[in-house]
């Protein structure tokens, strides 16, 4: 048993619901009870789409338990079948459908229904979200997929793998990368599973390369069609200047193309080098997210803004391996967990002066009075902006650039600070202007040490608030380590150029 | 699913009215729902579902956004190894209870809350409460309830909730009011004003705000329900003496003012003497539900099935606002508890449990000015066109009594104005 008080993925059938609301024609029939229903509404909430999941839940209850759930099933599948007409039909079971073992694919294969019927096997109290999308995404490319078509077009042909459902900027991210392709002259042939029909999933065989923009989700699917089909897949994930360049070479490696020179660039190198920017220098930033977004945000932390990474971590066991290099060349200890009071004591002793996190890292942030930026599922309302906004590409260059940097405070903002520390309307007391009035200042670490002198707090007193915290700490530890009874005003300047960066 | 919809003729004298009842896809909440309230309600009270990561999952997706503080609940996942016999899972439960206790010991009363794994697998949860119990009282309590969808529905939990409460009632022989079923605070503390305007002073509340502070149960308590879905917590007050008092749910000034009344005459206090003390708040509420009759005059309105709440919400709607109930869902009609309801509700399809698919189809076929509906339903039927209000927000607002009355008005007239208002 395993104590939680939020999660950061949800069951694997929640995976499974994400691929088939992303597709079109296919339908999920689903053995579970009426709770589970509640998974609808992230579908509809959180997303704001305009139609139910294609889910059809048998809700068995207590009293049914006797009898036979396993008519129940069947009922409810041929009815799905009659009422919604599907292309294709994937069913399976929730958590405690799983416990009643009633075999939904021995019973739905039964039915005879005159479509594809293509069964899950998702273990519930071993697996997760992600894990489950995955799994349902490659169950259904095995299902479907049809051998490679002749075509006369010769202009190189290829698929885009991973968008679906509920995913962190998926939509925008597919718009930018379809734009980036389009110019490159490589025309795609299927988009899965975000749009996809069966029939376009029958086809998948006939482009000549892979783009896999989400590995968690489309890594199982592009593995097994690189087997069967010799389809090779792409690695690079475009986040960033960087990998977006590196991501352009690599497609054009595959696709037999020449690299075209830079014509769309990004502003973000410009915006990093302008002056302005300079305040951002070796900022603390403590990154956390699914293993593709904290990876590529550790990378454009370090290499385009200019931050110190000073934590790096995912929910991801499945890329815990890649993660722990990154973190290793980053010179970080990696933090591989899903347990959120575990994150949030890392990102307190990590002390950073950023978080890059996921909705869970934002409330951590928020009771920490840091600054935050949101880079990840698990996802929220507000992580579909109205507005076009990729993380991919090098227009997501710019949205990270504005991202990264707005939350933080602009570097005259924080000069002044330091110039007058007892301003009436700006000080410790005042709310920082950016994260809105309600918002409390830092809190002082409770004084564990208690040999500061009077005149070592009074100038401590003098460190702007955001800082404050830390700078207590730093001494405090600085003191310990040298085993000083006492921290005078000269111990508080000695940690401090001790600790300096 | 095809489970055919059949039209019953109840016999109980009163409710003589047709139910069309359905057996099928439910679109609803389990009853672990409940704990979103209930922990607000009950300061001091923790909630440890024992069950699976979807029951997690439910829980901070249904909670809407997350709630800033660390939560008082939390979510014992069972895992493959636990299953499998590789974990004794009683030692485990005593291992993730002792770690929260240690990080939580302002807790005075811990629940675990059953869930449809721990139900299916049969985890006797209540032994284990009465087995941890030993360890951790007087500190804190242990107390064990299900809120598993296999048994409960949405507000269901909170039945199952308090009834795990009235065995550690006090006692009494006093004549005194208990009002059952979570209100807001500042409800409850207008209700015990004009109780005791009303020369009844010997008030209490369950839940009460504090777990060790109870109210008193015995054969002189007159039992007053402010929540239609408390069927299993009034068979166990009843049995520990307590008198329900039969009135409509205290929605809208009529609804109020009859609840109040019934209340007095219960306690032997005259009606004149009443009348002075309800007159201003009812008028004033007459006064801010009128504000929003323009808007709902004439409308009809169509419930799915969520809350229990439905009757006595589409009763205040016709009575007080001039809506036409179309048809009237409630996932479990409680006709002892509804009666005085139904029998001041105009005609209307009244409908128990759900197909959820036969439903909708019956939906879109009237057309229904507002839609009553879960988050599941409710942008889709917005995307057909359909005007809609989310029924969970009538669950966690302060909707009861006369200053409530115009508030509730509000909550439906809303999605209306904002159809008027938009142009785009």
């Amino acid at each position: 048993m395993q104590l939680t008080l939020w999660t950061y993925e949800g069951p694997p059938h929640v995976g499974a619901m994400r691929i088939v609301t992303a597709m079109r024609g296919m339908h999920y029939v689903l053995h579970a009870p009426q709770g589970d229903t509640y998974a609808d509404l992230l579908f509809t909430m959180i997303e704001r789409r305009n139609q139910r999941p294609p889910v059809t839940y048998t809700t068995f209850q207590a009293r049914d338990l006797g009898g036979d759930t396993a008519e129940l099933f069947q009922r409810a599948a041929r009815d799905a079948y009659e009422t919604f007409k599907p292309q294709a039909m994937i069913v399976g079971a929730s958590c405690t459908g799983e416990l009643i073992q009633d075999d939904p694919a021995g019973l739905a294969s039964a039915l005879n229904l005159p479509i594809p019927v293509i069964p899950l096997e998702l273990p519930s109290y071993q697996k997760k979200e992600n894990w489950g999308a995955a799994e349902t995404f490659y169950r259904i490319v095995r299902a479907l997929v049809q051998p490679k078509q002749a075509r006369p077009d010769t202009r190189p042909l290829c698929n885009i793998l991973g968008p679906c459902a509920l995913g962190f900027r998926h939509r925008d991210d597919l718009k930018e990368i379809k734009a980036l392709l389009a110019d490159l002259g490589i025309a795609i042939n299927v988009v899965a599973p975000e749009g996809a029909s069966p029939a376009d999933i029958a086809s998948l065989a006939d482009a000549d390369f892979n783009i896999v923009l989400y590995p968690e989700i489309a890594g199982a699917a592009a593995e097994f069609l690189k087997k069967q089909f010799g389809q090779p897949f792409t690695k690079t994930i475009p986040i960033g200047v960087n990998a977006t360049r590196e991501f352009i070479a690599e497609i054009c490696a595959l696709a037999g193309l020449p690299v075209p020179a830079e014509t769309n660039a990004s502003r973000l190198p410009w915006y990093s080098r302008s002056v302005d920017s300079t305040y951002l220098t070796g900022k603390r930033v403590f990154i956390f997210g699914d293993a593709t977004h904290a990876l590529a945000m550790a990378r454009v932390a370090r290499e385009e803004i200019g931050f110190t990474v000073c934590g790096l971590g995912t929910y991801t066991r499945e890329y815990a391996r890649e993660v722990r290099a990154a973190a290793a060349d980053l010179g970080v200890a990696p933090l591989i967990s899903d347990d959120y009071l575990e994150i949030e004591k890392a990102i307190i002793a990590a002390q950073p002066e950023l978080v890059l996190g996921t909705q869970m890292e934002r409330h951590i942030a928020k009771r920490l009075g840091l600054p935050c930026a949101v880079i990840s599922a698990p996802v929220h309302v507000q992580d579909f902006p109205a507005r076009f906004s990729p993380v991919m590409g090098f227009e997501g260059a710019n949205v990270l650039f504005d991202n990264l940097v707005h939350p933080l405070m602009m570097g005259l903002e924080e000069h002044l600070l330091g110039l007058f520390r007892d301003d009436f309307e700006f000080n410790d007391q005042a709310a920082p202007s950016h994260l809105g009035p309600s918002k409390q200042a830092q809190p002082d670490t409770p004084p564990d040490f208690t040999g500061w002198t009077v005149e070592a707090e009074q100038e401590l007193k003098k460190i702007p608030f955001f800082v404050r915290g830390k700078a207590r700490r730093n001494t405090e530890t600085f003191a310990r380590e040298r085993g000083l009874a006492s921290i005078s005003v000269e111990t508080l300047y000695d940690a401090k150029a001790h600790f300096g960066r | 699913m095809s489970a055919a919809g059949t039209l019953a003729r109840p016999t109980s004298p009163g409710c003589d009215r047709p139910v069309l009842r359905e057996r099928g896809q439910h679109e609803v909440f389990c009853g672990l729902t409940g704990i979103v309230w209930l922990h607000r309600k009950i300061q001091d009270a923790f909630f440890l579902i024992v069950g699976s990561r979807t029951c997690a999952h439910l829980m901070q997706s249904a909670a809407g956004v997350m709630i800033f503080a660390e939560p008082r609940f939390a979510t014992a996942i069972i895992e493959e190894r636990d299953l499998a016999g590789l974990a004794d899972m009683h030692d485990e439960l005593d291992r993730v209870v002792t770690q929260l206790l240690e990080r939580r010991p302002d807790i005075k009363l811990l629940f675990l809350v059953g869930s449809c794994p721990s139900e299916v697998i049969k985890l006797d949860l209540s032994r284990a409460a009465e087995r941890l119990s030993q360890k951790t009282l007087p500190q804190t309590r242990i107390l064990a309830y299900t809120g598993s969808g296999i048994e409960t529905t949405f507000t269901q939990g909170e039945d199952s909730c308090l009834n795990a409460l009235v065995p550690l009632m006090p006692t009494t022989q006093e004549k005194n009011l208990l009002i059952a079923g979570t209100i807001a605070d500042v409800v409850e503390d207008q209700f015990r004003t004009l109780f005791t305007a009303m020369g009844i002073t010997n008030v209490g509340f369950l839940p009460a705000r504090r777990a060790g502070a109870l109210p008193p149960i015995g054969p002189n308590t007159q039992l007053l329900l402010a929540q239609p879905f408390l069927g299993e917590t009034l068979k166990a007050l009843e049995a520990r003496g307590a008198t329900r008092i039969d009135a409509p749910f205290p929605f809208g000034a009529e609804g109020s003012e009859l609840w109040f009344r019934a209340t007095a005459k219960a306690f032997g206090i005259p009606q004149e003497r009443v009348t002075p003390i309800i007159d201003a708040p009812r008028e004033r509420a007459r006064r801010a539900v009128a504000r929003h009759r323009d808007t709902l005059d004439g409308k009809s309105i169509f419930f799915f099935p969520d809350s229990q709440l439905e009757i006595p919400l589409a009763r205040f709607l016709a009575r007080e606002l001039g809506m036409r109930p179309i048809e009237v869902g409630t996932p479990y009609l409680h006709r002892g508890i509804l009666g005085a309801d139904i029998d001041l509700l105009p005609d209307a399809v009244l409908s128990e449990g759900q197909d959820v698919d036969r439903q909708l189809a019956r939906c879109r076929a009237e057309k229904p000015d507002l839609t009553v509906c879960g988050l599941g339903l409710a942008n889709p039927l917005e995307a057909e066109g359909l005007r809609t209000k989310w029924s969970i927000e009538l669950v966690f607002s302060p909707v009861h009594g006369f200053e409530q009355a115009g508030d509730l008005a509000e909550l439906f007239a809303r999605p209306l104005e904002r159809t008027a208002r938009l142009r785009v």
